[in-house]
């Protein structure tokens, strides 16, 4: 009985492992298709270091919002854009967020994946599925 | 009528010993070992008259030498710096400040102070001192400019005639139905234009006004935030900050390397009534030509030759012309007079290329006009040989103001640093 049990927990522990695995291949292959995107609608003002620009493009890089739980609001300044005045991290940003929602969900997932994980961010990646649910209330 | 002799004798005494002090204190002056940081032309120095005020933005000086240093962010609630050199080293001792507002826009003219926040323009008293004779009397001139955020900031010079001029920048990068979205074309007419990208003019002497009170003296300015009045001329000059973003809004007529690389940024020499063209056009200074902007039907190729002006001199894009004087100072070298400095703020969006300006240029001139060529004056405010990211700029020049010595003063609004560049052989 011991043996069948540890039996099961090796093979939980193989499943497990090699399911990790899996998943840090695919958040890998989501964040090199992010950058991809990034360097083409992202880069030209939020900066090559995520720093932004002072005063007139929002920093990514230590970003509270972008390091936050909240993904759904991140997806819609994607989807939507943002050209409120409000400060961010105690900084007003003059230039409007435009929209980018030609984007697909699986680019806006892997861009967002890209963005949390890059420069000092360390936040968890961003699902198809979860672009795809937060998108469809936006309409 | 000896009594009136010796008066005469003693007031030319006085005032030619006033003079000898003015015109030897830029020699007497030493200073910063490191030239403040900068790197200057030979037979130049600099120092640091102040440091860490806070974002200063446009700076006077006044005939006695105190500097006022508009502020874009409030320093204890006070939006406008006083700052005074009382022993004569050329750094400041003492610091006031007044005035409850932010903005970019300061100048003298004659007895008075001008300030602007990002809607209005006020006006305040000078005694002889050339000081402010009541902070809290400041009339309201102007009032009611469009402020939406985006070039927002109000940039101010008077001409000799009783009348102010103030930039209004446009709310947009091109005029576009979606403001910087990809592909989206531009408004027709555009409906900015009524209330934005432009100059107006207005009278000194007149209390509240605004657009209906005050003339749209030019249009067709995307972005002006250096300008000055040139009094050789007799002509007001602007510096235009160019359109962002040809690359990502129109990716399939512009590479990046074009899109970094244009369009130019501009000075142009100002009647009234000119329209310099914006959103309709932008400025290529490889071609020499007018260039049909993509909202409005350009593919890079076509030119529009008629209907708006040519700049007097174009620079390289998104340098972002911040600060533009005319030196009328006899300190500098006789080729430096009525010539123009213009403080490049520094650019953003070349990238991938690394950034460009983060320094102060000269513009020399001859019988009244630019050369066509223009050189780095002043440079090394960023700190790096290189600008990657524009966060990584320590300094960023911003305003330009002439002292009564000849001598010329930067300010940076990035940590608030004022700077005097003298020429001392």
């Amino acid at each position: 009985m011991q043996r069948i049990y540890l039996t099961f927990v090796v093979l939980f522990l193989f499943i497990a492992g090699a399911s990790a695995q899996t998943n840090n291949k695919l958040v890998a292959a989501s964040i090199a298709r992010g950058k991809t995107v990034y360097l083409q609608r992202c880069m030209v003002c939020h900066q090559a270091d995520g720093g932004g620009v002072p005063k007139l493009n929002a920093p990514l890089d230590a970003s509270t919002a972008v390091n936050g739980s909240d993904v759904s609001k991140l997806i819609k300044y994607i989807v939507k854009g943002f050209a409120d005045r409000v400060e961010i991290d105690g900084e007003l940003y003059s230039n409007a967020m435009p929209a980018a929602a030609d984007l697909t969900d699986q680019q806006i997932a892997d861009v967002l994946t890209f963005i949390r994980s890059n420069w000092s961010n360390k936040a968890g990646p961003v699902s198809t599925l979860q672009v795809k649910q937060t998108r469809s209330k936006l309409k | 009528m000896k009594k009136v002799t010796q008066f005469l004798v003693f007031s030319s005494l006085f005032i030619s010993m006033l003079l000898a002090h003015v015109s030897v204190s830029a020699q007497n002056i030493k200073p910063d070992e490191d030239n403040a940081g900068l790197t200057l032309p030979k037979g130049f120095a600099a120092l640091k008259v102040a440091d860490n005020l806070g974002r200063t933005r446009h700076i006077v000086v006044n005939k006695q030498g105190a500097i006022y240093a508009k502020l874009e962010r409030l320093d204890n609630g006070k939006g406008v710096l006083v700052l005074k050199d009382t022993d004569g080293d050329g750094r400041a001792e003492t610091k006031t400040s007044f005035g409850n507002y932010t903005g970019t826009g300061i100048a003298i003219k004659g007895n008075y102070l001008y300030a602007a926040s990002n809607k209005e323009v006020f006006k305040y008293a000078l005694n002889d001192n050339g000081d402010i004779v009541d902070e809290n009397a400041a009339a309201t001139i102007v009032t009611g400019l469009v402020d939406k955020g985006q070039h927002n900031s109000k940039s101010i010079t008077l001409d000799n005639a009783g009348n102010i001029y103030v930039n209004v920048g446009a709310p947009s990068n091109s005029c576009q139905e979606k403001d910087r979205t990809k592909g989206s074309m531009g408004m027709m007419p555009c409906p900015i234009l009524d209330s934005a990208g432009g100059i107006w003019q207005f009278k000194v002497d007149q209390l509240n006004q605004s657009y209906a009170s005050g003339v749209r003296y030019a249009t067709g300015l995307r972005n002006v935030v250096g300008l000055d009045w040139n009094n050789q001329l007799n002509q007001l000059f602007v510096t235009q900050h160019g359109r962002d973003m040809l690359n990502n809004l129109f990716p399939d007529l512009y590479d990046t390397t074009i899109s970094a690389e244009l369009p130019s940024e501009t000075m142009y020499a100002i009647k009234k009534g000119d329209n310099a063209g914006w959103p309709f056009i932008y400025y290529d200074h490889v071609k020499g030509k007018k260039m049909m902007a993509p909202e409005y039907g350009g593919d890079g190729v076509k030119t529009v030759d008629d209907k708006y002006i040519n700049p007097a001199m174009a620079f390289p894009a998104h340098m972002a012309p911040n600060g533009l004087l005319f030196y009328t100072g006899n300190q500098f070298p006789a080729r430096y007079k009525n010539g123009a400095f213009i403080a490049f703020h520094g650019s953003w969006n070349r990238s991938p290329l690394p950034q460009e300006g983060y320094y102060v240029v000269f513009v020399p001139y001859e019988n009244g006009k630019p050369t066509g060529k223009w050189e780095v004056f002043a440079n090394g405010f960023s700190g790096k040989s290189v600008v990657k990211n524009p966060r990584d700029a320590q300094h960023r020049p911003c305003g330009l103001a002439e002292g009564p010595d000849g001598s010329l003063y930067i300010s940076d609004d990035v940590k608030g640093t004022i700077y005097r560049i003298m020429y001392q052989k």
